[in-house]
């Protein structure tokens, strides 16, 4: 009996041991990343590594990618973490022995989390002289603006042509007879349109008024899915699912998209926006350098190459974004189909990391249950 | 020893050896499990105990109450005890409906012997590496609002709405749920049932019992170690069921797993979902504490025979009949919303454009030939062939692996049983599946941060956590069989003076040769098909199949949807081909003897 509570007593210690260790890592971990600095630095012919964390939607043409390496004799090492919520939290975990030296993609519904866990350092990137005042949102530089893009309604425009009715114009047509059981919307706990879109109404009918809103959609029929590729493949009727609504919360890049990816080309997309004064939500999209970078020249190189025109005028075929540097010039497809809200949606970043569990929580109560 | 008091009964020969044995041989037996016991264990503390206490550890350090108000605060919210209560309703549901659609198959499997039977097997075997979202596509495909289903019936009682509500109700949940582990039951019951001596039926039969009583008093009590077997695994999965919660199941539903992904990366607060995390994970281990009790209590020895004896043809019209019903059933819940994705993706869908209604006409094969255009010159592209590969290599790993950890530990399982390491270490068994696969990731995150274990950005990690998940499954296949090998067999062999090792390769391999094949097949579709953890910590320059997948599936556009359609019948074929092949790998000695 009492080996066996040895026994016991034994396995019980390694656990705790292996757990143990963790702590002792942390207050040592500045000498080591400097170390792990130096070691990256050594890689063979003489090129350093530049190591970006992002999301998966992150993209850039082989081409562009090289350009940046040759120029700087750098070799980029690119981690894709997951969707954005999960990448940023993945450099927050880290961020005593940072992963990485830049961080992309952390937009303004995250912003404030990833500035309170302080994992940015500031950086005054010349390239912000070219950048339009109303996307700089950190005052600090810490977060630099990248990309913007509008969360919007989008609609299947065969479907409104043959029932002969028009599409909605505002948030407040949603809740007319005639759009009942019509619309698609994702949830705003799981995903990142689906957020946008509760912001939106919370940006036109204010804290008192977005739930009684969503009240009326409820009662009009709204159909609540998990996620954009559920929304936008499976119920919305105006893309390849062929689902039975023909109003989705999507992307305002969408329809661009529709007739970018299309099989066989065609003329006109199938799907569009509604882009009407207050919507649509806009998501910017910023870049940091992470603190403790032992790379910290590579690092500001590379936020000043994404805010370059050479890669802004990559991006937007890449990740269906619009440029934050106002000359960048758009492609034909993406100029010719895309429509850009004059006014989208405004909701102040503070307010929305301070609210955004409690809105999420009230939402989920009022509609989904 | 008298042979025959050890066949009747387990406890009775333990019993007796504990009173023969002298106590040097006690030892030494006891010594011999901890041996054994040894590489799995240190390979789960290394990647698997290490990283989980480091992020509980760093979670929990960040709240200010400490874990003991948390977890109040989670017992008296009437939200999280809902959430508990529907994970495991719907656990014990879908655990009670993939037996019952199962248990027929694995009688099929293990009773008769036809034509096509290892295609069928293969084909059931596919479901279980699909992603979800490619699962929810077919279900839609079938079942959604434009599916097939609804399309028919809507034509012909002319209806304007579909009449069959599919996504985003409990049914959907279910319907997946047997839809993905159907192959558990199959695999694991019908394996073990087909080396059960039917002349045990038989003699039950000629005494007078009707088929109700035999299956009652002979087959399900010699079954009940392998049943209780595949209806844990198949109710671990349906307890840490993610994916199809989500998608099918839609916003209503929240299982454990869910909640802790939200908490995780919504709300990033930690302490919760660690405190979720931790619940999960006792439930899980209280779990199989009274799984090893009651299969302690059930296994006995028998006379494992081989298929030879055992299986018979599809003679009379009586079998025929039932092997044709079964076939029936299994092909449309299976491979029909499999079947109906495959077809879609040669299907061209923008033919039709503006002509509702109509599904499609137009077959083309324009989405396998994008497959390996890299139309935007994008650094990320990488052609099918690269993912393909990846996925085979992943998956080769993880069987090695995972074979090569499970077997000393199945061994030591079936050998003493009761030896102290054996009582103290089986139930740890199963804990990486009862593991959210978003804990484990960020474990993974915070604890393989520091040279010479900088495995964080490391295309390693990858099989590593394929084989957490593999491993238990291995032991699980394995220990039934091994259990009920009856030890004179053993002990014979050792009398006519083989070494433990010839012992082993003699006759322990050749009677376990059909569940180590089956423990391989779950190695791999395991690897194939895993998509949690790999999002976590896959490295773009090297994407699985699954990852390819999701890609596609992430952007809008028809041709991107015809892509991720056309990725996933390749991930059917390879899959389909991969079991076949691993069924062929029979040698001669081993697996028949």
């Amino acid at each position: 009996m009492f080996r066996k509570l040895l026994m016991v007593g034994f396995v019980f210690l390694f656990i705790l041991s292996a757990c143990a260790e963790e702590p002792d890592q942390g207050t040592t971990s500045v000498p080591t990343t400097a170390d792990e600095g130096t070691s990256a630095e050594e890689t063979p012919a003489g090129a350093r590594q530049l190591r970006v964390m992002t999301h998966d939607s992150f993209a850039i043409s082989e081409e562009v990618a090289q350009e940046f390496e040759e120029t700087h004799n750098v070799e980029l090492q690119i981690l894709q973490s997951g969707d954005t919520g999960t990448a940023l939290n993945r450099a927050i975990l880290s961020k005593n022995n940072p992963l990485a030296d830049v961080f992309y993609g952390v937009d303004n519904t995250y912003l404030t989390r990833s500035l309170d866990e302080g994992i940015f350092e500031p950086y005054q990137s010349p390239q912000l002289a070219n950048i339009p005042e109303q996307y700089r949102l950190d005052s600090q530089n810490r977060a630099l603006p990248v990309d913007w893009g509008d969360v919007c309604l989008n609609y299947d425009k065969i479907y409104f042509e043959e029932i002969g009715i028009e599409p909605p114009q505002t948030l407040e047509d949603l809740l007319e007879p005639e759009y009942e059981s019509l619309l698609v919307v994702e949830n705003p706990a799981s995903s990142s349109p689906g957020l946008a879109f509760l912001l939106a109404t919370i940006g036109v009918f204010g804290e008192d008024g977005y739930l009684e809103y969503w009240e009326g959609l409820v009662e009009n029929d709204v159909l609540v899915v998990q996620d954009w590729n559920t929304a936008y493949y499976t119920e919305f009727s105006g893309s390849s699912g062929r689902g039975p609504r023909p109003i989705v919360v999507s992307y305002g890049s969408s329809p661009a998209a529709e007739v970018i990816f299309a099989d066989p080309p065609i003329e006109e997309p199938p799907t569009a926006s509604v882009t009407a004064d207050n919507t649509c939500f806009r998501q910017i999209e910023f870049v940091g350098i992470l603190s403790g970078t032992p790379n910290r020249d590579l690092a500001e190189l590379w936020v000043d190459f994404m805010l370059s025109t050479t890669f802004q005028e990559d991006m937007p075929m890449q990740m269906f974004v619009f440029p934050v540097l106002e000359d960048a010039e758009l492609d034909d497809a993406f100029q010719q189909y895309m429509e850009i809200p004059e006014n989208p949606v405004q909701v102040d970043v503070e307010t929305i990391s301070e609210n955004r569990e409690e809105w999420l929580q009230a939402w989920t109560e009022t509609v989904l249950q | 020893m008298a042979a025959g008091l050890d066949r009747d009964c387990a406890s009775v020969s333990e019993s007796t050896s504990d009173v023969v044995q002298p106590r040097a041989e006690k030892r030494r037996s006891q010594i011999t499990s901890l041996l054994l016991w040894l590489p799995p264990l240190v390979f789960l503390l290394l990647f698997y105990f290490y990283p989980l206490g480091s992020i509980f550890e760093i979670s929990l350090s960040r709240s200010e109450e400490g874990i003991w108000a948390v977890l109040q605060d989670v017992l008296a919210s009437s939200r999280i005890r809902g959430v508990i209560g529907f994970t495991l309703g719907q656990a014990l549901l879908s655990t009670i409906l993939t037996l019952f659609f199962g248990l027929p198959g694995a009688y099929l499997v293990a009773r008769y012997n036809f034509r096509g039977k290892s295609l069928l097997m293969a084909l059931t075997g596919i479901p279980f590496v699909m992603p979800t979202l490619v699962v929810a596509a077919a279900f839609n495909a079938l079942l959604g609002p434009r599916g097939w289903i609804n399309l028919g019936l809507m034509g012909i009682f002319n209806l304007n709405l579909p009449p069959i509500q599919f996504t985003n109700t409990l049914g959907a949940i279910l319907i997946a749920h047997v839809f993905y582990n159907t192959t558990i039951v199959l695999r694991i019951l019908g394996d073990f049932w087909s080396h059960l001596d039917p002349r045990m039926e038989q003699a039950a039969q000629v005494l007078g019992a009707n088929r109700f009583q035999v299956l009652r008093k002979v087959t399900l009590p010699l079954l009940s170690p392998a049943l209780a077997a595949a209806a844990l695994l198949v109710f671990i999965f349906d307890f840490t069921s993610f994916g199809v919660i989500l998608v099918l199941g839609g916003p209503r539903f929240a299982t454990l797993e869910v909640e802790i992904y939200n908490q995780t990366i919504q709300f990033f607060n930690l302490p919760l979902a660690a405190v979720l995390s931790i619940i999960q994970l006792v439930m899980t281990l209280g779990l199989t504490i009274l799984y090893s009790r009651l299969t302690s209590r059930l296994n006995r020895p028998i006379n494992l025979r081989p298929q030879a004896i055992t299986q018979r043809r599809l003679n009379t019209w009586r079998s025929r009949l039932f092997a044709g019903a079964v076939i029936t059933l299994l092909l449309t819940l299976l491979v029909l919303p499999l079947a109906s994705l495959a077809l879609r993706s040669v299907t061209r869908l923008e033919a039709d454009m503006g002509q509702r209604g109509e599904v499609s006409q137009g077959l083309t094969l324009d989405y396998y030939r994008e497959l390996s255009v890299n139309r935007r010159g994008s650094l990320f592209f990488r052609p099918p062939s690269t993912a393909i590969s990846v996925s085979l290599g992943y998956a080769a790993i993880t069987v090695l692996l995972a074979l090569a950890l499970g077997l000393p530990a199945a061994w030591a399982l079936a050998g003493n049983q009761n030896s102290t390491a054996s009582r103290l270490f089986d139930p740890l068994l199963m804990l990486p599946l009862g593991t959210s696969a978003v804990t484990l990731g960020f474990g993974f995150l915070v604890a393989f941060d520091q040279p010479p274990l900088d495995l964080r950005a490391s295309p390693v990690l990858i099989p590593l956590a394929h084989t957490l998940v593999a491993f238990p499954f291995v032991v699980r296949s394995l220990t039934p069989a091994l259990r009920s090998i009856r030890p004179n067999i053993r002990q014979a062999a050792a009398v006519l003076g083989a070494s433990p090792g010839r012992v082993f390769r003699l006759v322990d391999l050749p009677l376990i040769g059909r569940a180590l094949l089956v423990a391989a097949v779950f190695a791999f579709t395991i690897s194939i098909g895993e998509f949690g953890a790999t999002a976590l910590i896959y490295r773009p320059e090297f994407p699985t199949v699954p990852i390819a997948i999701f890609r596609y599936l992430s952007q809008p556009g028809g041709l991107n949807y015809g892509q991720a359609l056309a990725l996933s019948t390749i991930l059917m074929v390879i899959t389909g081909g991969g079991l076949l092949a691993i069924e062929r790998f029979r040698v001669a000695e081993i697996g028949e003897f």
